[in-house]
């Protein structure tokens, strides 16, 4: 009963407790963790900023009223989220059937040892690449002046289109991927053409996934400026367009005008606005995570 | 005959084969087809509309004063065309970012591929997504109104409005979900096998992470890195907004700059007519800015090659 006895397991045992991760381990984690939180807290602090200064402008009168340089008072942005609409359903419109049919065609068709596709490949991860003001210059000089479609509604959402058809392809050929290949080989078993089987089979289970990377392709349009400043998205423009061959400004245009205004009421008008676009974002990106979550199929 | 055709009982012949071929078939691959090689029809695009122009404008200025002169003031009534300022001013902004972003993306994706949780990950991937989803105007007004006024001027009393310092720091933050997302999937490539032997031999995790994974996954990495920095070389809207119009041979971050891409913006928003040479100087410094990420995007995506034969 007195005797005091350890046996040898448990003093191994308490020599490993003792010790614990050296100083240096656990250090490093926290600098890792540091490190992580850098984005998150300016993430956090750039929302808290934008959502505090707009917050008092956050009122009707900026959806139902037109800009305006000399009363920012009664200013609003009605004809830039008009104009957003129009041009991002012209880009879906345009861009999302011609990425599918071409991420079909790189994952169901293309034979990835021939030259032609390799360049295609490689030339699909450079232009996701490429700076999107470059975009706006392809833009300027080709679409807006040689087939003179002018600075309109048509010629941003084009623009726009070839800007993110990069990322409907790469998304698209992710989700047609993910569809397991016994799928295929059942079908054409079967004796289905491969054009019925693409259709039938392979196409409705890549869905959910097609439908979450054009969201997010979308998304990204929506909240793009560079190249349409380019393309005359900047001048001041007090009406919403009404076709595709109309002048028009967007959301991320105007917000840029306000900011170069000096008068402090401009910048208030601005943050208001981001909250709207932020606000419009996180809508698009809720139902992608949705979508995802909702109907993606495990195989 | 051929194979595959027999004679049935009646004596009918009877093929496996079509009679014809399925046209519907063959269009739409011509179709699927077409819609591919739109992507090359891009590049040829873009080559084709920033160096036409940018060859007449080197007809009427010297490539060699372009690239190596000090002064730049193309829209002036007496034209300066060096475009250096414009180089340094992106440099030292892209400098900034690199400083801010490489350090923290490569320990954040140290941490989200080596030591979170599942749990963890699920929350913080998609908080990364936030953060690369948000528009680089609103970054631009942030920089501005809150990195600058906030926090810059109150330090360093000094700071101009318009400053490098700002427009960096924030572009760094913009970078931050590329190179982590881009050096996560690189380090989650390395086979278990190699941490496991590694652990074997009495390691701790941080040693796998740091002498282990990282090694291993270097070229994937080195690829995060590359496009990162070509990310925010052809960044517009945060330095447009945050770090001023004025060209600057500098280094003084506190001072404004105007960088390649602020240059293009500034001057395509005005209207320039077709053939002016104010016109074909944002072709040039397209041109200029296109050929550089380019180099460093191919660089990228054949590191990223390289690190998929080896492991997957």
């Amino acid at each position: 009963m007195s005797a005091v006895f350890t046996p040898i397991g448990e003093q191994v045992k308490q020599d490993l407790q003792d010790t614990g991760p050296p100083l240096q381990d656990r250090s490093f984690r926290w600098v890792l963790f540091g490190a992580l939180s850098v984005g998150i807290i300016t993430l956090a602090a750039l929302l808290i900023f934008v959502f505090l200064e707009g917050y008092p402008r956050l009122t009707p009168t900026l959806w139902q009223n037109m800009p305006s340089i000399r009363f920012p008072e009664k200013a609003g942005a009605q004809s830039a989220i008009m104009g957003s609409i129009w041009v991002i359903v012209t880009t879906a419109v345009i861009c999302l059937p011609v990425g599918i049919m071409a991420a079909i065609y790189l994952e169901e068709y293309a034979d990835p040892t021939k030259r032609f596709n390799k360049l295609i490949e490689i030339n699909i991860q450079n232009l996701a690449a490429v700076p999107s003001i470059v975009y706006g210059i392809l833009g300027l000089g080709v679409i807006a002046r040689a087939l003179a479609l002018g600075q309109t509604v048509i010629t941003a959402a084009l623009t726009l289109s070839l800007l993110v058809l990069p990322v409907v392809i790469i998304s698209s050929r992710e989700a047609i991927r993910a569809v397991p290949q016994s799928i295929r080989a059942g079908s054409l078993a079967l004796g289905a053409t491969q054009w019925q089987t693409i259709s039938r089979q392979v196409m409705p289970a890549a869905v959910p996934g097609i439908a979450t990377g054009a969201i997010l392709a979308l998304s990204r349009a929506i909240g793009e400026a560079a190249p349409l400043l380019l393309l005359g998205a900047v001048t001041f423009i007090t009406f919403n367009p009404d076709g595709l061959m109309s002048s028009y400004t967007v959301m991320p245009i105007q917000i840029y005008n306000w900011i170069s205004q000096s008068r402090e009421e401009f910048q208030v008008l601005a943050a208001a606005l981001c909250i709207i676009l932020l606000g419009i974002l996180l809508v698009m990106n809720a139902f992608a995570i949705y979508l995802r979550n909702r109907f993606q199929r495990r195989w | 005959m051929s194979t595959n055709s027999s004679t049935v009982a009646g004596g009918t012949e009877f093929s496996l084969q079509r009679s014809s071929p399925r046209y519907g078939e063959r269009a739409i691959k011509v179709l699927l087809v077409a819609c591919a090689a739109l992507s090359v029809a891009t590049t040829i695009g873009i080559i084709w509309a920033l160096f036409v122009p940018a060859f007449q404008f080197f007809q009427t200025v010297p490539i060699t004063d372009f690239l190596f002169g000090t002064q730049w003031s193309p829209l002036f009534a007496d034209p300066e065309f060096g475009v250096l300022p414009l180089v340094s001013g992106t440099l030292v902004i892209t400098g900034i970012a690199c400083l801010v972003a490489l350090p923290v993306g490569l320990l954040t994706a140290m941490y989200l591929s080596e030591y979170a949780a599942d749990k963890t990950r699920r929350v913080l991937k998609p908080i990364l997504e936030i953060l690369a989803g948000i528009p680089t105007v609103i970054f631009g007004f942030f920089a501005l109104e809150f990195v600058t006024q906030v926090l810059l001027q109150n330090i360093w009393p000094n700071t101009e409005v318009f400053n490098a310092l700002s427009a960096g720091l924030v572009m760094g933050v913009m970078i931050i979900p590329t190179i982590a997302s881009l050096s996560e999937d690189a380090m989650s490539a390395v086979p278990r096998g190699l941490r496991e032997g590694a652990y074997a031999l009495g390691s701790s995790k941080r040693q796998v992470t740091l002498k282990v994974v990282v090694p291993a996954a270097l070229s994937g990495i080195v690829a995060a890195f590359v496009l990162g920095v070509s990310r925010a070389i052809g960044e517009t809207m945060i330095v447009a907004v945050a770090a001023g119009l004025q060209p600057n041979l500098s280094l003084n971050v506190f001072e404004g700059m105007q960088t390649m891409t602020s240059f293009i913006a500034a001057a395509g928003s005005g209207d320039q007519p077709t053939g002016s040479i104010g016109y074909q100087t944002i072709f040039a410094v397209g041109a200029l800015l296109f050929v550089m990420t380019l180099l460093m995007n191919l660089f990228s995506i054949r590191m990223v090659r390289k690190y998929r034969e080896v492991y997957e």
